[in-house]
């Protein structure tokens, strides 16, 4: 199965990137866009099928090594 | 007789201030340093470990977050929690961030833009291993070059470090003026070093290797690694060979 994690600074903590693509929309001619985030996505190829077993190992891979926990939040998205 | 002072300088792929850091303790300073390529699962016998600057494992995914799982870095949170000094400059922080031997995080510089320049920090702790040459709240000036030195710490941490006196240098004015804009990155609180609470491990922005040498034209940065060979010679060496464990 496939699982997708994506990882974006968490709220409250200054994303200089994704301002910067902010003030770029703006100029660009579009005021309505409140705020942006950046973050990254991983996908990640499992050589399983036990959805509960591949959750709980992404999950400590988020914790061990693909987000920073200080800054990050992460979501993960399971794919038969 | 004792053995001459040692200092053992990691090097991973993609650190590019290591022979910075290996002409300034031992050309400059008289000391002796060996490389340790960070696939070594222990240290050979050294006072002292440098995490030097540069771009290790190509800064992917964060910066200092692949290196910080090299087998040499086990070696190093054996080394530090048995008393031994550890400094880590630039990329060398954020490897001691990442591995959680310092509190924090880096966060990209405010202005997104890689900053290269001379600036002022203010030394807040004289009284570190690392500080013990300087004089409380002189000013430094010193070299930058990062992408990623917005130092970020939550509250609790913040306060810790402040009550603990572990903020050791601060971004300031020429004059010592610590203010919103003498921050060149964006740090919290204009944060440019902190040490952990043990007060044997250093992370800093600057690299003093790059200030060392008075043909450069300026030497304030002899003031960090003398400190560190004084605390060295002055007993604080690892007090007993860092085995595999």
């Amino acid at each position: 199965m496939k699982a997708k994690v994506s990882v974006t600074l968490k709220r409250g903590i200054l994303d200089p990137q994704g301002q910067a693509v902010l003030h770029a929309l703006s100029s660009l001619g579009y005021p309505g866009v409140k705020d942006v985030r950046m973050g990254k996505l991983i996908e990640l190829e499992l050589a399983t099928n036990d959805r509960a077993g591949a959750e709980a190992e992404v999950k400590a891979m988020c914790e061990r090594l693909l987000a920073n926990t200080i800054i990050e939040e992460y979501r993960i998205e399971l794919m038969e | 007789m004792t053995a001459p002072l040692r200092v053992g300088i990691l090097v991973f792929p993609g650190s590019n201030c290591d022979r910075d850091c290996h002409y300034a303790v031992t050309e400059v300073l008289g000391a002796k340093a060996d490389f340790i390529w960070h696939k070594e699962p222990t240290l050979p016998q050294v006072d002292a470990v440098i995490i030097p600057g540069g771009f290790s494992y190509g800064d992917y995914l964060r910066t200092g977050a692949i290196a910080r799982f090299s087998p040499v870095m086990g070696a190093v949170t054996r080394f530090a929690e048995a008393g031994g000094l550890v400094l880590g400059i630039c990329n060398g922080f954020q490897i001691l961030l990442e591995a959680g031997l310092l509190p924090g995080a880096m966060l990209r510089n405010r202005s997104l833009s890689f900053i290269c320049k001379d600036i002022h920090v203010q030394v807040e702790n004289p009284k570190t291993p690392f500080t013990s040459r300087c004089r409380p709240g002189q000013v430094l000036t010193l070299p930058i070059a990062h992408g990623e030195g917005n130092y970020y710490a939550d509250q609790a941490a913040l306060s810790t470090l402040k009550a603990r006196n572990q903020v050791v240098f601060r971004y300031c004015t020429e004059d010592g003026k610590v203010t919103p804009a003498a921050n060149p990155n964006g740090s919290l609180d204009n944060i440019a070093g902190i040490v952990n609470d043990a007060g044997n491990i250093l992370g800093m922005m600057p690299h003093p290797e790059r200030c060392a040498d008075a043909l450069l034209g300026n030497e304030d940065g002899r003031l960090i690694l003398l400190s560190l060979l004084d605390a060295i010679k002055s007993g604080q060496r690892s007090p007993k060979p860092v085995l595999a464990s």
